[in-house]
């Protein structure tokens, strides 16, 4: 196994893991935080290719990918923090509001 | 040398991950994941790419993280998440997971792997990104520079949301 190959397993371990994180775990904090190595897992991924092709392009599209990843945790904290704040609890198991 | 450094840190970045389903508390959580991110900062450091790597512990460690643990230390954390980590879904979704891995890793190892230019590091310099960011991809500066306003927006209209809901 090269390195090309190692690096892109440990990309979909990474993304298998905040996957089974945001899946298994209750409380929304934790969630918040899988779906962040879900993503760095993937940025990963775009990092060990863009390297192998020597391309500027996925520097630049990793950066951009930064960038977008800190404003959508700049509206999700707030989000989180809000619905703490009404419901009293930050356990998944109290916001089925919208459950048939 | 470089090999074994390479292993080192993809080891620990998956340690990290498999340390955010175990650990109950939210701090250790984000604390985990901040060494899962440090260690994918130090392979791309490895793969000389030094300026995702600056960027991966700048923009993530420094200004994501440190928001998140902001958020924790601002919320009462011991609530019924504390004392009971798992939802109902554990199996099926533990189950998921390791398919998705055993499915992926087998069609890899099953694969020739793809030999191309064995990376540059020249195009991974800061003057060659600068300068491909600034004139080639200047549009979508601007444009994140609109996205951060906007999102700057959005979370004051939350905050002031929630001001007008308390009172």
């Amino acid at each position: 196994m090269d390195n090309t190959q190692l690096l892109l397993a440990l990309s979909t371990a990474l993304f298998a893991i905040g996957l089974a994180g945001v899946v298994i775990r209750r409380n929304l904090l934790v969630m918040l935080m899988c779906m962040e190595l879900m993503l760095n897992g993937v940025v990963l991924s775009l990092v060990t290719l863009s390297q192998q092709a020597a391309s500027t392009t996925g520097a630049v599209l990793v950066f951009l990918v930064f960038v977008v990843a800190a404003a959508e945790i700049a509206i999700a904290v707030p989000i989180v923090l809000l619905l703490a704040r009404r419901k009293r609890t930050l356990d998944m198991d109290a916001f089925t509001d919208l459950k048939g | 040398m470089q090999q074994a450094l390479l292993w080192f840190f993809v080891l620990a970045s998956l340690a990290g991950g498999l340390l955010m389903l175990v650990l109950r508390h939210p701090m250790r959580v984000a604390l985990a994941l901040i060494s899962t991110m440090v260690s994918l900062a130090a392979i791309y450091a490895i793969l000389g790419v030094h300026v995702i790597a600056v960027f991966q512990v700048l923009i993530y460690v420094g200004a994501v993280m440190v928001f998140m643990v902001y958020a924790i230390m601002l919320l009462d954390v011991r609530d019924p998440s504390f004392t009971h980590r798992y939802s109902g879904y554990l199996l099926p979704g533990l189950a998921g997971a390791v398919v998705l891995v055993v499915a992926f890793v087998r069609g890899l190892a099953g694969s020739t792997p793809a030999v191309m230019g064995a990376g540059v590091g020249t195009t991974f310099d800061v003057q060659p990104f600068s300068v491909a960011f600034l004139n080639d991809y200047w549009l979508y500066f601007e444009l994140t520079s609109v996205l951060l306003l906007a999102a700057v927006v959005a979370a004051i209209a939350i905050l002031k949301a929630r001001r007008r809901g308390n009172g």
